[in-house]
């Protein structure tokens, strides 16, 4: 049997489908269809049937649902015996999974098993007319070049896909599928691995990784109690708070806002950088983000080379008519709408 | 027992040049550095050691012969063995490739499997590749579990605890050994050599592996052992024409922002 067909790996969270299978079910769509193939999305869990529909709706022509309580939380090994089983028995050209601590863990297990290659954290897919191969492209050495990846034999040919740089299909109502319930014998998902404790971090309302907006702070700000003015900004647009890897050295704010090379990368809709230099470690995480704006009171600080929008001046005079004039604009909102 | 750190040279600056031809990067001898979360982990190793001083800590890099720096390095930080696993054969080996060699070395290393307390810690990744996925790749070839994005590590009887790092907050993990760990850089701030470890690290000798040393076959390593091949590199177009503008006692410049996020539907 051959390889055919774009299967992606759906992400459960807590029992709750994240949304980012949504934006694998927009990649690959267009992938299964420039290769007029099926597209199958899987999803692990315990008791997650309910998800099949709004799968179908986003895209997939075959659903896969692998059920066991053994699978309710997220464990590399016994998600990987599943998922490597799986893609044994489908045979598919294609697996793509998100690029999120699950996807960059489960896909290399599943690639290892399967002898074939993988590439991390792309940004761009497509598929080669000449030879229908996968074309992966990522962002290279900090992001200061893009690397154009294929995988010329080994199948199937695996990707990891960057959260948020997709966009989700609106759902389709009408859309038929098929659901595959898949029950595999118990001793597959065996593992010496164990939860033993989650503990939600309460510190961020919205994760760097999941916000469509992203205000980050640099040195800029001086203080950490000037960091608080970033702070308000965000909450105010509903926003994740980032920082540059200095901010988080000097402990103004934890390591998981850090953006960057050693830090997440992010592609928001909106960057809006503040006292932010723009070095090149920092610019590689969040150069991709769709529409970036600067506060620099330098104007030849490299920020700007990636800002769609740059204000030159100081940061103590413009965010704080910034953050008036939100206000100022959501109130009038409350008015307009009572 | 013992614990394996996998550390991996890397350019200390921003400034690597690529191979268009290959798509592999060019390596040079100037400016590397050890993979900054790779320093995290040797350091690891050497606070686990700290507290139980029979641990042996072997650090082992795949890499050019100037790699060799980077061991003398982790030797001087309180490694007690390293290891180079240097051969023209080995260049251009993706992560498959590298984790196949890697895996390979840790079991030569271990007399044949690891050991029933063995650790083997890497960096969540590395910064000029940065996929992230050697740790894992090298915990499935080995058939041992891993725990990605720790910033944590007890360690017990024959099984540690390790905290990880995910989206939405912490989870506490248990694992048996032997047992693959990344570290993230939470876990802890790396040491500085010691005297005596750069005296160590001077006269230390540090075994060179080859492929052929470690039984693997030239279709096992290198390009030819690598399924994936890099097609294209080019530069990411900066299409952004950047609107400037300056800040003065008008409040244009904000109106003005507050306008083009309005016009994109952001706000
Ligand atoms: C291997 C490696 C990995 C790294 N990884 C990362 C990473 O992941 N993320 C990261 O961010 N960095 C990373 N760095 C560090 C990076 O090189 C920079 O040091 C860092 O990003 C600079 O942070 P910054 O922009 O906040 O500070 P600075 O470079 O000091 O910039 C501060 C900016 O604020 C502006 N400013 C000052 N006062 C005002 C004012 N009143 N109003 C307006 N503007 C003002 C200044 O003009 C300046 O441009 C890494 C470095 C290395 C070597
Ligand atoms: N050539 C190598 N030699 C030794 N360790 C490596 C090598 N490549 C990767 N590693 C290890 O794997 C981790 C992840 O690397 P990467 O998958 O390249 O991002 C690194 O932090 C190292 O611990």
């Amino acid at each position: 049997m051959t390889y055919r067909g774009v299967m992606v790996i759906g992400e459960q969270r807590g029992g709750e489908l994240h949304p980012v299978t949504y934006e694998l079910l927009a990649r690959g769509r267009v992938l299964a269809d420039k290769l007029s193939e099926e597209l199958s999305c899987v999803v692990l869990g315990h008791e997650i049937e309910r998800f099949a529909e709004g799968i179908i709706q986003r895209g997939a022509d075959i659903v896969y649902i692998v059920d066991n309580p053994a699978l309710r939380h997220f464990l590399p090994r016994p998600y990987a015996a599943a998922l490597t089983r799986l893609a044994k028995e489908a045979k598919p050209e294609i697996i793509l999974a998100a690029a999120t601590t699950q996807g960059r863990t489960i896909m290399p297990l599943i690639a290892a098993r399967l002898d074939t290659g993988l590439t991390a954290d792309c940004t761009g897919l497509d598929i080669d007319p000449l030879d229908r191969l996968l074309l992966q492209t990522r962002p290279a050495i900090g992001g200061n070049v893009m690397a154009t990846i294929k995988t010329p034999t080994s199948r199937p040919q695996m990707a990891t896909v960057r959260p948020k740089s997709a966009k989700p299909n609106s759902a389709d109502k009408t859309r038929e599928g098929l659901v595959v319930l898949k029950t595999y014998e118990d001793n597959i998902f065996a593992t010496c691995e164990e939860l033993i404790d989650f503990v939600k971090d309460t510190t961020q309302d919205v994760n760097v990784q999941d916000a469509d907006i992203v205000v980050a702070g640099g040195k800029g700000l001086k203080t950490r109690d000037n960091f608080r003015m970033i702070e308000e900004l965000a909450s105010l647009l509903g926003a994740a708070v980032g920082a540059s890897r200095d901010v988080v050295d000097l402990g103004w704010v934890g390591y998981p806002h850090q953006i960057g090379l050693s830090g997440k990368t992010v592609s928001p809709k909106l960057y809006i950088a503040i006292g932010l230099s723009g070095s090149v470690q920092h610019l590689a995480g969040m150069q991709t983000s769709e529409t970036v704006v600067a506060i620099n009171k330098d104007e030849d600080a490299q920020i700007f080379k990636v800002a769609d929008f740059g204000i030159v001046g100081d940061l103590f005079d413009v965010v704080p008519e910034l953050t008036e004039k939100l206000k100022e604009k959501k109130n009038g909102e409350c008015v307009r709408k009572g | 027992m013992s614990i394996y750190v996998l550390l991996k040279q890397v350019p200390g600056t921003s400034d690597v040049k690529m191979d268009e031809e290959t798509g592999t990067m060019i390596r040079t001898e100037h400016k590397n550095v050890i993979n900054p979360l790779d320093e995290n982990a040797l350091s690891e190793a050497i606070r686990i050691k700290g507290a139980k001083p029979e641990v042996k800590v072997t650090a082992i890099s795949m890499g050019p012969p100037h790699a060799q720096k980077a061991l003398r390095e982790a030797i001087a930080l309180g490694a007690d063995e390293a290891v180079l696993m240097s051969h023209r054969g080995f260049s251009g080996s993706d992560t498959l490739a590298t984790s196949k060699a890697l895996a390979k070395a840790l079991m030569t290393l271990a007399g044949g499997r690891l050991g029933k307390d063995d650790l083997v810690l890497c960096g969540e990744r590395a910064t000029d590749g940065e996929t992230g996925q050697v740790g894992p790749m090298v915990s499935a070839i080995l058939d041992v579990p891993v725990v990605t994005y720790v910033r944590k590590i007890v360690l017990k009887d024959h099984y540690i605890e390790a905290e990880r790092v995910v989206e939405e907050g912490l989870e506490l993990i248990r694992t048996s050994l032997p047992a693959v760990v990344t570290v993230v850089k939470d876990i802890n701030q790396p040491g500085f050599p010691t005297l005596s470890g750069k005296l160590r690290a001077k006269s230390k000798e540090i075994p060179i592996l080859t492929p052929l040393d470690l039984g693997l076959s030239q279709e096992d390593v290198g390009l030819q052992g690598s399924p994936t091949r890099v097609v294209k590199v080019f530069r990411p177009r900066l299409s952004r024409d950047t609107i400037m503008q300056k800040q003065d006692s008008s409040c244009v410049a904000v109106d003005s922002l507050m306008s083009f996020l309005e016009e994109r539907g952001i706000i």
